[in-house]
């Protein structure tokens, strides 16, 4: 009994005594043609299914492409003290929805950020997004508090745009800024964290202090 | 095994002393009579009597047709007059007004796809149109807009009774698991179908929902990146919510539901936990 179990198996069908072998063969017929049309079929759905999937998952690994400098005003329009509201386009071609308010006014000492490269001039103007960092909500400036306020959950930011209360988890986008020909231009929005530390655009609701920043980190798109 | 056809359905036994009434006259065996006005009123019954047995032999045969080429009346009889429990009552109808709302928002949702433009600058104002332009618009829309609150609505009674009446145990917990699929697909639809109309509730609800997505850790910023299709709210966005809500979740709740229905016609419905089930007599006399 042992022995036969220790025994090596042939492998030819045929030896094996499979119903239908032929002489000579290693693998029955049926078998093989199984084998066959499933590898077929796989290949198949393969071929059609991985480009559609693709396609509807593409814009994930895609740069987004920006608006690139827009003029926002001559820089006697904005000083140091209160902020000026305007209007500008984030996606083009798709009429109001693609438009969005900013707050600009004039950086002071306290602006600078530990991004900021020593020689380097830190950012002339400061450009504040009103897209709320807790959920998306467009916040609004209250002078006489000197707070942004968000309609939506009650996020409330100081003038840096830092949060002072409500659910928030980081402070307000800015947008990049420089001084052409006499005139202020607003560029590509980047993050910041209570610091002021400067980061590749993320979403609302995304950290970045402490070890959080590394549950949401940087992603293709942006 | 199949169940009996219902009483109304069998065909009934011929009277005693009456022959088909497939020939024509004298179909009745009635005594010969060579009174003329007699013999035509005997003529004009008698085929009148075959003129309705010809039409009533047009949808049997019909159906005859059907079946011999689908085989689908046993299936059809187990489906449509299969056994209910006793106890069962009008909560067990929830599931069918699940079913019911559905098919408005399908119907419904069909007619507004001819009138509505899933474009950023158009989509407001195609909505508009709808409401204010178009014959019954407003009315069509109106069914579309509420039916998709009644079907949540519904979808949770559903859910609820299932709970409640302890039917999602053994054998019924892969209907239960299709059911919550179909709950949360059913959300989907809500959350996607929410955006269309493109006014400011609709855009800034949908920037709140697709951040809130954000939030998940790692994977969270992309599947925002997958719902707005790129990093910002951008002129694919609105097509992309469009294609998800009236091709791809609609197919696949469509195909749930045959998989729920078949379940539940294989399966059938459980009694209400009310009623205990019926003891053999012997058995209860042997416990006094």
């Amino acid at each position: 009994m042992a022995d036969s179990s220790k025994k090596k198996r042939s492998p030819y069908t045929k030896d094996r005594g499979t119903l239908g072998a032929f002489e000579g063969e290693t693998i029955t017929r049926r078998r093989f043609v199984t084998g066959g049309a499933l590898a077929a079929g796989g290949v198949a759905t393969a071929a059609v299914g991985l480009p559609a999937l693709g396609f509807a998952l593409g814009p994930i690994f895609e740069k987004t492409v920006h608006e690139g400098w827009q003029d926002v005003g001559p820089v006697a329009d904005f000083n140091a003290t209160g902020y000026v509201p305007k209007v500008i386009t984030i996606v083009a071609d798709i009429g109001e929805a693609g438009k969005t308010t900013i707050y600009v006014r004039k950086a002071t000492a306290a602006d600078r950020s530990p991004s900021d490269k020593p020689g380097h001039p830190p950012l002339p103007y400061v450009a504040i997004s009103t897209r709320c960092a807790h959920l998306g909500c467009p916040v609004n400036y209250v002078p006489a508090a000197q707070r942004f306020i968000c309609p939506c959950h009650g996020g409330v930011y100081d003038k840096q745009g830092k949060v002072v209360g409500g659910p928030p988890v980081r402070p307000l986008d800015r947008f990049y800024t420089r001084v052409v020909n006499g005139r202020v231009q607003v560029g590509q929005r980047f993050s910041v964290n209570s610091h002021l530390r400067r980061f590749s655009p993320r979403d609302p609701t995304n950290h970045l202090d402490g070890l959080w920043q590394y549950l949401y980190p940087s992603r293709p798109t942006t | 095994m199949t169940p009996p056809l219902p009483k109304g359905l069998r065909p009934r036994p011929a009277r005693p002393g009456t022959k088909p009434a497939r020939n024509g006259a004298r179909a009745n065996g009635a005594t010969v009579t060579q009174d003329p006005k007699a013999l035509k009123k005997a003529r004009k019954q008698a085929q009148r009597e075959a003129f309705k047995q010809q039409a009533l032999d047009v949808p049997v045969a019909m159906l005859g047709w059907l079946d011999e080429r689908t085989g689908s009346t046993p299936f059809l009889r187990a489906f449509l007059f299969r056994k209910v429990p006793a106890g069962t009552n009008w909560y067990y109808t929830l599931g069918s007004a699940t079913l019911f709302a559905f098919v408005n928002q399908a119907v419904t949702g069909v007619f507004l796809a001819m009138y509505y433009d899933p474009s950023p600058t158009q989509a407001y104002g195609s909505v508009r149109h709808i409401i204010n332009d178009v014959f019954l618009g407003e009315f069509v829309r109106g069914m579309h807009k509420w039916g998709a609150t009644v079907m949540v609505v519904l979808i949770f009674l559903h859910m609820g009774r299932t709970f409640f009446f302890g039917a999602y145990k053994y054998p019924r917990e892969l209907n239960w698991i299709i059911g919550v699929v179909l709950l949360i697909l059913t959300m989907a639809m809500a959350f996607t179908g929410y955006l269309l109309p493109f006014d400011q509730r609709s855009f800034w609800a949908t920037v709140v929902g697709v951040n809130i997505n954000a939030s998940g850790p790692i994977l969270g910023p992309y599947l925002a990146d997958f719902l707005r299709g790129g990093a910002e709210f951008g002129s694919t966005t609105l097509s992309r919510f469009y294609a998800i809500h009236m091709l791809l979740i609609p197919g696949l709740i469509a195909a749930l539901i045959g998989a729920h229905l078949y379940l539940v016609s294989k399966l059938g419905t459980t009694a209400p936990p009310w009623l205990k089930a019926e003891q053999a007599r012997e058995l209860a006399e042997e416990e006094i």
